[in-house]
């Protein structure tokens, strides 16, 4: 790029001397006007950005200049308890249509807040050891199957991750699924019988070990998927007991969703972080004499780490904004309490389920872009913290020198 | 503690890194075999080809499927342009240490990271009230005519969206061609621009095609931002002009899985939907992935 600049700018020089001829002139004024509509069009990015703050905020300002709207939705009315109905202790309501609109936004943050901290605490364990698995323990050929397959699941529409939700998911946290004992000892029985197998082609006999070594990566990894479909099953038939949810649809079932949405993001940007450590940090922590697994904790992953946070800040903000999972999963009551098995309702998805039925100009109608410039300032911090943190950690790999 | 032990606890954890790996492999697994599962029986020719009817129980998606082009269609018209020429500035004609150029980084990261309900608002705040309003007062419509949702609004909204999608993998594909073919061409006298036409672009095609092709994968999928900027419950015709309301693949599994008054009815349409979209997103993907392991291993030999 450098080298390139330079190059151009000589040539720019020369071309500027006095004796051109006109068609050389010509060709010179043009190369100007394309640079010139080039660079034009480069705004668009940063107009667009301008014009989403600017009209988002615009639509959001009537709640603070019209009379009525400062009345019926004060800053007071949106995040302090209210006495709703005399006689009775002031608390959060979220009513926005109703004879007396309450706009408490309270139950909206709590809604937002639960689902989101479910799919974190999946997707952040999740996301990091894979990535660390891919970077690390891999061997080649899995890791250029894993990563593709990951990014596969990250063009998965989120309409579609939210239709799961609400019609396999929902069920089967529930208890409602569709196996039995029957299918459950099938799936063991299989486990057992690969496992056997792979017991053979390390210690059986000699003759039998050398014609299953060119099918052993295949026991294994057929052995793996076995035994992750019987965990599964497992926690089938578990989870509803241990969980008993008040609501079908619920932060859980959203969050666990959300996550299935998260993930990819978490894991692609951990394991770029990972991969953009050194191979001298791994050799040099091995020549030491530390195994695999205390390189990769002890040395890979602290070296990397501002970047992992910044993927789990990503993932956060992904989470934060993500609408159709929430709005089709969640069960959209806006309630306060701290129970995951309750209904919530989200920032976005109070958005998308409102916007259609309010009149333009009305309180209401400037609520709910209020929301999304709320949406917008959090989702804007914490992409300007994850890209801080993620200059960071190249800074500091390569000494400070890129 | 001696090495070999640390040895195996260091292989059982790692081991449960690859099981956190494979799990994910699997519920990818899980959702694509219910899916097809669910809807592979229902997707026939007359289900591709005919509307719904019944009151959204029977019947088809083909307006569903004719919209969903439809908007992906104009979508990449509007952002395969301003992307690429956004690209090309950044790599071909910014000076290094440009603060214009890192200012435009800075706002496509950050777009990219807008959630997409926020670009809903956006369309509805500044595509159909402002720009389709000031329309209609420019042209003195009497009644509503570009301010009120439509095709083109929500196409325009999604190519704001995808923007950065096509700005980052052009850059990359940008990045892939080597210098010396841009100094050659110089040097045997050719114009900056006429490099980029004749040796730079046609480098580049194939990482170019690779965003647009994700653009549209995309754009396919989002719901949230067209919600309230075009698409439509139902709609027995066509869209027609560029400020006709669409029925979209995307809007219309929301509405058969959340608005159905029978369940159990609306489930194999709602499956046969999903797959559908599933499979255009998944073909979408599959080919960027594709062109974009083939640009590299040939980016990789050139180096």
């Amino acid at each position: 790029m450098d080298r390139q600049s330079v190059m151009e700018q000589g040539l720019v020089e020369t071309m500027a001397a006095p004796q051109l001829s006109p068609a050389a002139r010509r060709r010179q004024l043009r190369e100007k006007a394309i640079a010139g509509f080039v660079t034009l069009m480069a705004f668009t990015g940063i107009a667009a950005l301008v014009l989403i703050i600017v009209f988002i905020a615009k639509e959001a300002l009537g709640l603070f200049l019209d009379a009525h709207a400062r009345e019926e939705a004060s800053l007071s009315k949106m995040f302090l308890p209210q006495v709703t109905r005399a006689g009775r202790p002031a608390s959060f309501v979220w009513q926005p249509v109703s004879s007396v609109p309450k706009v408490s936004m309270i139950p909206l943050f709590i809604g937002t807040l639960k689902t989101t901290l479910v799919s974190m605490l999946v997707a952040v364990p999740v996301g990091v050891a894979a990535a660390l698995y891919a970077a690390e323990f891999a061997p080649r050929r899995l890791r250029e199957i894993i990563k593709p397959v990951i990014e596969l699941l990250a063009g998965i529409p989120s309409v579609v991750l939210g239709f799961f939700a609400l019609m396999v998911l929902a069920s089967f946290l529930r208890g409602d699924s569709a196996f039995d004992s029957r299918h459950t000892a099938g799936v063991a029985g299989l486990s057992m019988a690969l496992a056997f197998l792979q017991f053979l082609s390390r210690l059986g006999p000699q003759r039998l070990r050398e014609r299953l070594r060119p099918l052993s990566g295949l026991l294994a990894g057929l052995l793996a998927v076995a035994l992750g479909t019987l965990v599964l099953m497992l926690l089938a038939s578990g989870v509803p007991h241990v969980f008993s949810f008040t609501h079908r649809l619920n932060a859980v079932v959203a969050g666990l969703a959300l996550a299935l949405a998260i993930v990819p993001v978490i894991f692609t940007v951990s394991e770029d972080a990972l991969t953009a450590v050194p191979w001298s940090y791994r050799e040099a922590s091995l020549a030491l004499g530390a195994t695999p697994w205390e390189t990769a904790w002890k040395v890979v992953l602290p070296a990397a780490a501002p970047g992992i946070l910044a993927a789990c800040v990503l993932g956060f903000g992904r989470a934060i904004g993500e609408t159709m999972i929430v709005l089709m999963a969640s069960g959209n009551a806006a309630i306060v309490s701290a129970n995951l098995g309750e209904s919530v309702r989200t920032l976005s998805a109070t958005i998308a389920a409102e916007m259609g039925e309010v009149v333009v100009g009305s309180p209401h109608y400037s609520l709910l872009f209020f929301i999304g410039v709320e949406l917008f300032v959090f989702t804007f911090t914490l992409n300007l913290i994850a890209s801080v943190w993620t200059k960071k950690v190249l800074k500091r790999l390569t000494g400070g020198a890129a | 503690m001696k090495h070999e032990t640390r040895r195996r606890v260091g292989f059982a954890l790692a081991s449960l890194t690859g099981l956190a790996a494979l799990l994910i492999v699997l519920m990818l697994a899980v959702i694509l075999l219910d899916v097809v599962g669910g809807g592979a029986g229902h997707v026939t020719w007359q289900f591709l080809s005919q509307p719904p009817s019944d009151g959204m129980m029977g019947g088809g998606i083909f307006p569903a499927l004719y919209g969903t082009a439809a908007l992906t269609l104009l979508m990449t018209l509007a952002v395969m342009p301003v992307g690429v020429l956004t690209a090309i500035y950044l790599h071909e004609y910014a000076p290094p240490d440009s603060r214009m150029a890192r200012w435009v980084r800075v706002a496509i990261v950050n777009l990219a990271g807008v959630p997409s309900i926020v670009f809903g608002l956006f369309g509805l705040g500044f595509f159909i009230h402002f720009v389709g309003g000031g329309l209609d007062r420019l042209l003195s419509h009497e009644e509503l005519y570009w301010a009120q949702p439509g095709i083109l609004w929500a196409s325009l909204t999604l190519a704001v969206l995808t923007l950065p999608v096509v700005i980052i993998s052009t850059e990359e594909a940008l990045r892939a061609v080597p210098l010396d073919h841009r100094t050659a061409s110089l040097a045997l006298g050719a114009t900056q621009s006429q490099t980029l036409a004749r040796v730079v672009l046609p480098g580049a095609l194939p990482g170019i095609l690779t965003g647009a092709v994700l653009a549209i994968s995309r754009g396919a999928g989002e719901v949230a931002p067209i919600l309230f900027t075009g698409a439509a419950y139902f709609l027995p015709d066509l869209p027609s002009s560029l400020n006709s309301q669409f029925m979209h693949l995307g809007y219309h599994t929301y509405v058969l899985a959340t608005q159905s008054p029978d369940v159990e009815a609306t489930r194999p349409l709602l499956y046969a939907t999903v797959l559908v979209l599933l499979m255009l997103t998944f073909a979408l993907n599959l080919v960027a992935v594709i062109i974009r392991a083939r640009t590299r291993r040939k980016a990789a030999n050139a180096h």
